[in-house]
């Protein structure tokens, strides 16, 4: 009996490009799982030099970080190609972007220069939830109850069942934002959040789950959410870009040649 | 309508399969058409965005500067409770309209499981359920696939039905209705459904009356005016080159049940296998030339960034060149990452051959070979010519080079069928594992059974058959499991799957159902009925509390559809609509079935006189071309 091999062969990974991108509108309903086939195939569309694991099955080398859940939009999502020939980053954001849906937009891509990870450089986000039907004086009551407490226990369906955690501990910062109506027209209150990455994760709607356990805030009406970034929280509060070590590697090395 | 749509997404499930947003959707201006179509596959997103039909007409009819289609899928129970609660219509995926603003709401049933579905849609898209109902407000509403060979289960629900190919049919209708509007829409909707039974190819089931005889069979099917044909033929695209549809692929962010861009590469199969309601209807065989095969997988795969493409067909190893096809693909997209795969379901080496080349890049997919029936008796009934030892020869020489794993499909239920011809397969998987480890020494190979449930289907030599009862077929089953198990040693390597008998008796019944057979639809749809293609919701008690209502004083009963075997004189339902096939061939056929005598391919031996070519004026369209893929200059 011939004894299958695998084929082998793959090119190595001559560079790494880290790529930055947006879930808009409608297709914020993409799911992780589904924005990993899209980009996939935007890869093979826009002939983008993957490279490729090894083995009966070769799968592309994409990693991702953090992924925004179904349903949140953001602004700041990041992954990471692996690739068999050196690209311009700049060309590559373009010909991805052109390839993908409007709604799933590259904004930027920078070659890594630095051997870190990207998921080890997020440490928090910053979100944008907006609450349909909520006035700011009751978001700002409950908000100031939230920040009393030492503790704010939730329950959230996980794949292992129920589960309960505290969300206060993750909250860096809680602030109800004054200002024009919400994006989608209709009154709503708006919160800025930013929410350290722990683990299990604290998600915006666990945040708004212990809003409601804590002040009763009624938020029937689903809110919508936005990531507006995400990176490396400063002691200062700031989040830091995840590709501006990169960046900064790359003007050096440009300096030098 | 999103805007609406948009508070109810976060609230179900998979809400991605409702925004649209595909590659290679098209959304029009809305007045930069004078005719529009909403399309729909009536079954969930997952299921319907792939299908080639719906992707074919969609494509061309936006390809039309003047016409414009959308896209609707049937949506899950937690959305439809929302959508009602909410007072959100039944949308398209493309611009997010509603269904009821569309001029044609053209409908593509592969299976009539989906009947119910219909009519979910046309309440979600407050159109009235009977046709008679509709008013110039609403869509006019057809019907194509291959379940509208027989559409008069749903002839209360539609406004028409298209036999056949799709690809001419929808344009004709769309000038018809275009020059329609342009007169102002004279006589309303009777003129231009009669404009369309005019032609002659398109059924208008309300232009027919049905009269049946004191013991419920059908004495006449007759028009009710004297402008409509006596029968409705089907259309056939001929010349597949000219048609090279889809050239833009709809590409899903939600995920779906294939996942590849599928090329066809023939239509129409004169294999002959009796129960294939498939092969019967899309006669004759009209073949894709192997250039543009290979044109639409490079156009396909640019376009979409598939990474797997499928070369479909009734029976793809029986096309003239498919041997150059599968090595001229190899040889282009090897060492890219793009896997090529046949639906293999010919009993023979030549297959496994093609299945070699086409895994030459490492990715091997599944080998599928379909005998049907168990014993060589019931495979002469069906005209399925595979011996015994053919079937263990392709087997092994599968497990020899490489191959762990090998479905095996049969049906059960037959026609003449007894416990010996489906015991026969336990045998036959018995004898596939044990050749299996002789000729591999090893004992890792492994095969699957698969076992459908046979259900006859109209303008097939079996539309005459009797079905067997449900308790008859799960017997049947229950047996063969012992008997795969009873050599525990062989019965480990052998997983075998099937279904009970009860949901073929339902496709039974709709399959070839008369007008009657529409208050059943009725009455299981308002008893919650939805989505009967899927196990989960089918319900067998719900069907059979729907028939005894919907049948109460009408003098017939589910089993008198299924069951019964019907005799030579009797009116079919469907013998208005014209296959092309012969009826007097079909019961020669039929006969022959029961006297176990087989019947040829036309492709290479003489006709054998089924009449589709000469009634519909099409005749049969091979190669080889002798023509050659060549090398791509540019391979990613």
């Amino acid at each position: 009996m011939t004894k299958r091999q695998p084929p082998g062969g793959q090119a190595p990974v001559v560079q790494r490009v880290r790529v930055r991108y947006a879930k808009r509108g409608p297709l914020r309903f993409t799911s992780h799982r589904d924005f990993a086939r899209a980009i996939e195939r935007a890869i093979h569309r826009a002939r983008v030099p993957i490279a490729y694991s090894q083995g009966f099955t070769p799968h592309p080398k994409i990693s991702f970080a953090s992924a925004a859940p179904t349903g949140v939009a953001s602004e700041a999502e990041y992954l990471e190609l692996g690739l068999r020939e050196r690209v311009q980053p700049d060309e590559l954001a373009k010909a991805l972007d052109d390839a993908l849906s409007p709604g799933l937009d590259i904004l930027e891509a920078v070659e890594a220069r630095t051997s870190d990870s990207l998921a080890d450089r997020i440490t928090a986000s910053r979100w944008r939830v907006e609450l349909p039907g909520v006035a700011h004086a009751a978001l700002s009551g409950a908000v100031a109850e939230f920040l009393t407490r030492q503790e704010v226990p939730v329950e959230r369906l996980v794949k292992q069942g129920r589960r309960t955690f505290d969300v206060r501990s993750a909250v860096h910062s809680i602030t109800p934002v004054e200002g024009p109506d919400g994006s989608i027209g209709v009154p709503c209150a708006i919160l800025d959040l930013v929410v350290r990455q722990v683990t299990p994760s604290v998600r915006p709607d666990d945040v708004l789950s212990g809003l409601r356990a804590v002040a009763d805030l009624d938020t029937a009406a689903p809110a919508r959410v936005t990531r507006l970034s995400q990176g490396t929280l400063t002691p200062r509060g700031e989040i830091v870009d995840p590709l501006s070590r990169d960046r900064d590697a790359a003007a050096v090395g440009n300096r030098l040649t | 309508m999103f805007p609406q749509l948009e508070q109810l997404l976060p609230l179900v499930s998979k809400p991605i399969q409702y925004v649209g947003g595909e590659l290679g959707a098209t959304v029009k201006p809305w007045d930069s058409a004078s005719v529009r179509w909403v399309l729909m596959y009536p079954d969930a997103y997952e299921v319907g965005l792939p299908n080639q039909g719906v992707q074919i007409l969609y494509e061309v009819l936006n390809e039309r500067p003047d016409t414009l289609a959308e896209r609707t899928y049937s949506v899950w129970p937690d959305l439809e409770k929302l959508m009602r609660a909410n007072a959100v219509p039944q949308f398209t995926v493309d611009s997010h309209r509603a269904v009821g603003d569309f001029d044609l709401f053209g409908l593509s049933f592969a299976t009539e499981l989906g009947y119910t579905n219909l009519l979910t849609a046309l309440d979600l898209a407050g159109i009235p359920l009977d046709a008679a109902d509709r008013t110039m407000d609403h869509p006019i509403v057809i019907a194509g696939g291959h379940a509208a060979f027989n559409p008069e289960p749903i002839a209360d629900f539609v406004d028409a039905a298209v036999l056949g190919d799709g690809e001419e049919a929808v344009l004709e209708i769309t000038e018809i209705v275009r020059a329609w509007k342009a007169q102002g829409c004279p006589g309303g909707r009777d003129e231009i459904l009669l404009r369309l039974a005019r032609t002659e190819s398109i059924y208008v089931p309300r232009f027919y009356d049905v009269d049946y005889l004191p013991d419920g069979r059908i004495q006449r099917v007759v028009p009710n005016r004297p402008d409509v044909p006596f029968r409705v033929h089907k259309r056939t695209t001929m010349d597949l080159d000219a048609w090279p549809y889809p050239k833009r692929p709809l590409v899903p962010l939600a995920e779906t049940v294939h996942e590849r861009f599928a090329v066809e590469i023939f239509r129409g199969c004169t294999r002959g296998c009796r129960f294939c309601q498939a092969g019967m209807i899309t006669r004759p065989v009209r073949e894709r030339s192997i250039t543009t095969v290979g044109d639409m997988v490079k156009q396909g795969l640019e376009f979409s960034g598939f990474q797997e493409v499928g070369l479909l067909s009734l029976s793809s190893a029986d096309h003239s060149e498919i041997g150059d096809i599968c090595k001229g693909l190899a040889d282009q997209y090897e060492g890219s990452n793009v896997s090529l795969s046949l639906p293999s379901t010919r009993v023979d080496a030549f297959n496994i051959d093609l299945a070699q080349e086409l895994s030459r890049n490492g990715r091997r997919t599944g080998l599928t070979f379909a005998p049907e029936g168990g014993s060589e008796r019931i495979r002469r009934v069906i005209n399925k010519m595979v011996s015994e030892e053919d079937l263990i020869r392709t087997v092994v020489t599968a497990y020899s080079n490489g191959w762990r794993q090998v479905k095996l499909y049969f049906m059960c239920g037959l026609p003449t069928e007894t416990d010996e011809d489906v015991l026969q397969i336990a045998r036959l998987a018995h004898e596939v594992i044990k050749s299996g480890r002789a000729a591999t020494g090893s004992k890792d190979v492994r095969c699957t059974v698969s076992i459908g449930g046979f259900v006859p289907k109209p303008h097939t030599p079996f539309q005459w058959a009797a079905m067997d009862h449900p308790e008859v077929i799960d017997r049947r089953l229950k047996l063969l499991r012992q008997a795969v198990n009873a050599d525990k040693s062989v019965g480990r390597s052998i997983g075998l799957r099937y279904h009970d008998g009860e949901p073929s008796l339902i496709e039974g019944l709709l399959a070839r159902g008369d007008r009657r057979v529409g208050a059943v639809i009725r009455k299981v749809w308002e008893l919650g009925g939805r989505f009967d293609g899927w196990s989960e919701h089918f319900s067998y008690r719900r069907w059979l509390d729907a028939c005894d209502a919907a049948f109460d004083g009408v003098g017939v009963d589910i089993f008198w559809y299924t069951t019964r075997e019907r005799e030579e004189a009797e009116v079919l339902p469907w013998d208005h609509l014209d296959s092309g096939l012969d009826k007097e061939w079909l019961w020669k056929d039929w006969q022959d079935a029961l006297t176990e005598y087989e019947q040829d391919d036309c492709r290479w031996t003489p006709c054998f006189d089924c009449g589709v070519c000469p009634s519909m004026d099409t005749h049969i369209q091979i190669g080889p071309t002798g023509r050659k893929l060549l090398p791509l200059t540019v391979v990613s």
